[in-house]
């Protein structure tokens, strides 16, 4: 077994030391108090600046926690922000792709989608930008909930409703699809919420690779899946350079 | 040879960005570079000319490369500018006399007050199209005139050329020194205040009035026409147009016919109405401008009006208030409540444009009880921003035959759900988002592309044109109409704030 990583310990040191008193402390003062060559307090110090845990006053250069810290448990990342940030990327997506792309992140035991790119051939579409899908029937929620970003057991407790015949409402089932997720990246829902409808999901990666709400592909079935029923490949690929994208623009660096 | 892509540059207020596009109009590859702001005193603003032109340099073969694509696979180049920005350069060196002055630049404030004054704006409408401001390049060409020692008689000698940056671009791409092309297109050259709005040439009264030389100015040409072949970065590659960057949004969003109408929500906003072949004269305070002329087909006109403070109002309540981390965040605070809760917010922050033109507005919020709270006051922001437009609006329905059927937007606004539900609340028409969100760039692609005939013709690029999200009005006609009241009267409170200063 490894043993403990020394870069957090000090990190979290840090942490409390700055927790610890009213007053800001300069470089030298923190590496100082922590026994530490100054060149390595900096490099942790601007490491939790980047992941906003410490922000640096602009006039002193003085660190304190920063307010990330304070909300630790709630999103980190505003829905409209997100939105924001990934506009051009969905937009590229639906044009390449020919099909609508729907942006979600959790809210309450379900979906809510926060954006919509209409499908690009000037039908009369609605914007459902503000509904809620259900978590276990979309492929948006299969992703949201696969990569921990809303939580499975309430989803559990609840009950898993069937929506069509094809709806996973075994809890087992569901366990084992989000495995297989989790192994290939992206989440595909055929006809489990309506019947006739299909689409695939991939997740949005944010600083460290935390998944911070999901992009989707969606339509017809037969447009979304070949003649086996399995969602083309093309179209998947065009979803993951998407989410690798705007994942990279969120300061996710491995994706 | 393969000709499969048409090379887009947008030489912006804040960067130079060069794109590609395919057959169709789907954006391939992105490069972009920032210059540097320079001001040296309150209220200038420039740009360094030479700069620019080594960031474009740079960021052709970047485009390119990140396409995979050679030069060869270039149909054409065609190009989109910051309006209005004036640099002057010397014919034989290339070396700019100066910083560019940046069309945010208001030193000739006072030269302008006096134009407005004496001969009056009916003698500039008249000819040009335009009432006096310091966006436009002509009172600058005269402040330089004025402050530069020898500068007008080296004009006069035909040793100084000028140009917007398109201009500036075209020359140095075609050769500079050594007989580079000294051009600017008909959009450009309609936001200088001295070419004829109706012959499309340099208005010789004006040149007089403001005493231009003629030999220092471009010869002014379509916006899509072969203008020649790049000498410089990717020799041989034809340059085909060259537009204003709102006249290429215009463009981009294929607004070919008379009544369409786009707006670009940006740091400001500025909405284009096409009028068709007809110069069409303002009466409630907007510009008449060329929209485009493609090679010898007639100009096509439009209507502008300019909000100045749209997006700089969600920056201000960000960086000045603290009131939202990231410009986004507005819409999130802004619906913790459900209506303005009376409150309004006036964004007069230097007087208001279109269709006020005030120059003694100062921003007010009105309505303020105990009840207001910081929710109330985002939701005033961009309600701002919806009113605003609707007024632009409203001056273009009494202005033109044809009323507005429905609204094509594009900028980082757009992004926001609430604000363009409320703009289409308030205007009373769907608003719909195009799938490129790059209009600009998009729209010099289109115009290059005609001209080369890699496109056939408008009808081709109109089915280019995707919604890719549509907001339909949705609110009760009583309740518009009692809120745009209540926003006239919160104007009518910004109004006259400035009292004109006391003469001894």
């Amino acid at each position: 077994m490894a043993g403990p990583v020394q870069s957090i310990e000090r990190a979290a040191a840090i942490l409390r030391l700055l927790a610890g008193g009213p007053r800001r402390l300069g470089l030298g003062e923190v590496a100082a108090s922590l026994g530490l060559a100054k060149g390595t307090a900096h490099g942790i110090l601007r490491t939790l600046q980047h992941v906003d845990f410490v922000e640096q006053d602009a006039a002193t250069g003085k660190y304190q926690l920063g307010a990330a810290l304070l909300h630790l448990g709630t999103s980190y990342l505003d829905v409209n922000e997100l939105r924001s940030r990934s506009i051009n990327w969905a937009d590229a997506l639906a044009a390449r792709s020919g099909e609508a792309v729907r942006l979600g992140t959790p809210l309450e035991g379900n979906v809510l989608v926060i954006h919509h790119v209409f499908r690009p051939d000037d039908t009369l579409q609605t914007l459902d930008v503000g509904s809620l899908l259900p978590l276990h029937a979309s492929s948006l929620g299969k992703v949201l909930l696969a990569f921990g970003t809303a939580p499975l057991e309430p989803a559990l407790e609840v009950g898993l409703e069937a929506y069509t015949r094809h709806t996973l409402v075994v809890p087992e089932q569901l366990t084992r699809a989000l495995a297989e997720i989790r192994e290939l990246g992206w989440a595909a829902e055929v006809q489990e919420m309506s019947m006739g409808e299909a689409g695939v999901a991939s997740p949005i990666r944010g600083h460290g690779g935390l998944v911070v709400g999901a992009i989707s592909l969606s339509g017809p079935v037969e447009r979304i899946c070949d003649s086996q029923g399995r969602p083309r490949p093309s179209l998947i690929t065009l979803l993951r350079e998407a989410a690798r994208a705007i994942s990279r623009d969120l300061g996710a660096t491995r994706w | 040879m393969v000709e499969r892509y048409v090379m887009s540059i947008d030489q912006g207020t804040n960067s130079t960005r060069c794109i590609l596009f395919d057959h169709h109009g789907r954006l391939v590859s992105v490069a972009q570079r920032e210059h540097q702001q320079h001001f040296p005193r309150p209220g200038w603003v420039e740009h360094d000319a030479v700069e620019i032109w080594r960031n474009l340099q740079r960021i052709m073969p970047e485009a390119l490369s990140d396409a995979g694509v050679g030069a060869g696979e270039i149909a054409a180049i065609g190009i989109a500018n910051q309006r209005e920005t004036t640099v002057l350069w010397d014919r034989r060196t290339g070396a700019p006399l100066g910083r560019a002055i940046v069309w945010q630049d208001t030193r000739t404030g006072p030269l302008v007050e006096g134009l407005r004054d004496q001969p009056g704006d009916e003698f500039f409408i008249e000819r040009c199209g335009l009432a006096p401001s310091t966006y436009f390049s002509a009172p600058r060409i005269r402040w330089l005139f004025d402050h530069v020692k020898g500068l007008a008689q080296r004009a006069e000698d035909g040793e100084v050329l000028i140009g917007t940056m398109e201009s500036w671009l075209i020359w140095n791409l075609t050769g500079g020194a050594g007989g580079g092309l000294h051009i600017t297109d008909v959009t450009n050259a309609s936001r200088t205040m001295l070419m004829n709005i109706r012959t499309l040439t340099w208005d010789e009264e004006l040149l007089a009035f403001f005493g231009v030389p003629r030999p220092m100015l471009p010869e002014i040409r379509s916006s899509a026409e072969g203008y020649g072949d790049a000498d410089a970065v990717l020799p041989g590659v034809r340059i085909t147009a060259a537009l204003g960057d709102q006249q290429a949004a215009l463009f981009g969003q294929t607004c070919f016919s008379p009544g369409e109408a786009k707006c670009t929500y940006g740091t400001g906003s500025f909405l284009l109405l096409n009028t068709g072949t007809d110069v069409v004269r303002s009466r409630n305070g907007l510009l008449t401008t060329v929209a485009y002329k493609i090679g010898d087909q007639a100009p096509v006109y439009a209507l502008e009006g300019s909000i100045a403070v749209t997006g700089s109002l969600v920056q201000w309540f960000r960086d000045r208030l603290g009131l939202i981390g990231s410009a986004p965040e507005i819409e999130t605070l802004a619906r913790t409540v459900e209506d303005n809760g009376g409150c309004y917010i006036v964004p007069a922050f230097s007087g208001l444009f279109a269709p006020h033109w005030r120059s003694d507005a100062r921003g007010v919020i009105v309505g303020l009880t105990s009840y207001i709270t910081k929710g109330h006051l985002a939701r005033a922001v961009l309600e701002a921003t919806g009113w605003q437009t609707r007024e632009v609006v409203d001056a273009m329905n009494a202005d033109f035959s044809v009323a507005l059927k429905q609204l094509k937007v594009d900028g980082g606004m757009t992004a926001d759900n609430l604000l363009m539900q409320f703009v289409a609340d308030v205007l009373d028409v769907p608003v719909v988002r195009p799938m490129v969100s790059e209009t600009v760039s998009l729209g010099a692609a289109y115009a290059a592309g005609l001209a080369a005939g890699y496109w056939p013709d408008l009808e081709v690029l109109r089915r280019n044109w995707h919604r890719a999200g549509q907001w339909l009005p949705d609110m009760d006609p009583e309740r518009r109409e009692s809120e745009y009241d209540n926003w006239k009267r919160a104007v009518e409170r910004s109004l006259g704030w400035i009292k004109p200063p006391r003469s001894t």
